[in-house]
């Protein structure tokens, strides 16, 4: 199958044997995916619970999202990337790994959900922005975002009590 | 003296029931580490976002004084929250920690992190312009942003470490 020659192509490659030998290079990478992904999460809450009604209700959602969302963007950049790296060291062992499979689709799940949000609110988004509390739709969204995130949170962690790498 | 101290702490710690609880329910451990990397995630980006203001590089329409009350306070539950997961880490395997110099080092980082973090709030909430008043005080706001991102990464990267520099 293509998909596999493809998965043996970049495990078996000279940057994946480097990170699996080196003893500095996987945590040190891990770092930065650790790093990244908090970044991620914790300016993505910043947005949820603006949508939730919950914080920032005195600045309008669309300026809430443009001061804290360029920098959910570049972490999130770095978290695939480090991310990346990390899977291709080992990426047979991950893929067998049912909490692997689950964060990535939990991720796309998050990605859907700000999908369909932006959708939804382009037409309206002015008419309600300013409100401290956003309408259901806006506030099911926020809700369902930080539930997403936390879970992929809790898969990444569980990949490391399921899975041993090296 | 000092390592052999607390290695018969670690001992002692390890021998309580409540470490051997967190030890041996196969949940407690991945559970209290997501919790605690969660509220890493909501600190981090809370500070981060504040130093990135001090820097001029997000949410410029607004003074930093608001964007820090609005991001700074939530920091010291969150920490909190951090110290009672972390501890009960702690409990459940003392000699990952106690007898490792890299969490030393992440403490260290903490408390420089605090003092830099609780100066930065309380600068801002006797005087909202602290940190404009001149061009001074403007370089001296953009090292002490650089600075507090540099020392809460730090902590990120020492958390992470501890896995990789625990005794046998």
């Amino acid at each position: 199958m293509l998909s596999q020659s493809l998965i043996a192509f970049f495990e078996d490659s000279a940057l994946a044997d480097s990170i699996r030998e080196n003893d500095i290079l996987f945590p040190l990478i891990e770092s930065i995916h650790v790093l990244a992904i908090s970044l991620v999460i914790g300016s993505i809450l910043a947005v949820d619970l603006r949508l939730l009604g919950l914080a920032s209700v005195g600045r309008s959602v669309s300026r809430v999202t443009s001061g804290v969302l360029p920098l959910t963007w570049c972490a999130f950049v770095v978290a695939v990337g480090s991310g990346g790296l990390l899977f291709i060291s080992n990426a047979t062992k991950y893929l067998a790994n049912g909490y692997f499979v689950a964060k990535m689709l939990l991720i796309a799940a998050a990605g859907i959900n700000m999908l369909v949000f932006h959708a939804l609110s382009t037409r309206d988004l002015p008419r309600w922005e300013n409100a401290a509390r956003p309408p259901l739709r806006a506030r099911l969204a926020g809700g369902l975002s930080i539930l997403l995130w936390v879970a992929v949170v809790a898969c990444g962690r569980w990949i490391g009590f399921t899975m041993k790498v090296g | 003296m000092f390592v052999a101290a607390l290695t018969a702490l670690s001992k002692w710690l390890a021998a309580t029931s409540l470490s051997s609880t967190i030890l041996t329910t196969g949940w407690i451990i991945p559970t209290l580490q997501t919790v605690h990397i969660l509220c890493v995630a909501v600190l981090f980006s809370s500070a981060v976002l504040v130093d990135l203001r001090m820097l001029g590089v997000l949410q410029r329409d607004v003074p930093l004084s608001d964007v820090a009350r609005r991001f700074l306070p939530a920091i010291w539950p969150i920490l909190l929250v951090l110290l009672v997961t972390g501890g009960l880490l702690i409990v459940g395997e003392p000699r990952r920690s106690l007898v490792n110099g890299t969490f030393y080092l992440k403490m260290a980082l903490l408390a420089v992190a605090i003092v830099l973090t609780s100066a930065l709030q309380w600068s801002l909430a006797s005087t909202p312009g602290f940190w404009d008043r001149d061009t001074g005080r403007r370089v001296a706001g953009g090292i002490a942003a650089v600075a507090s991102i540099l020392v809460w990464s730090g902590i990120l990267f020492a958390g992470r470490w501890i896995a990789y520099t625990q005794a046998g």
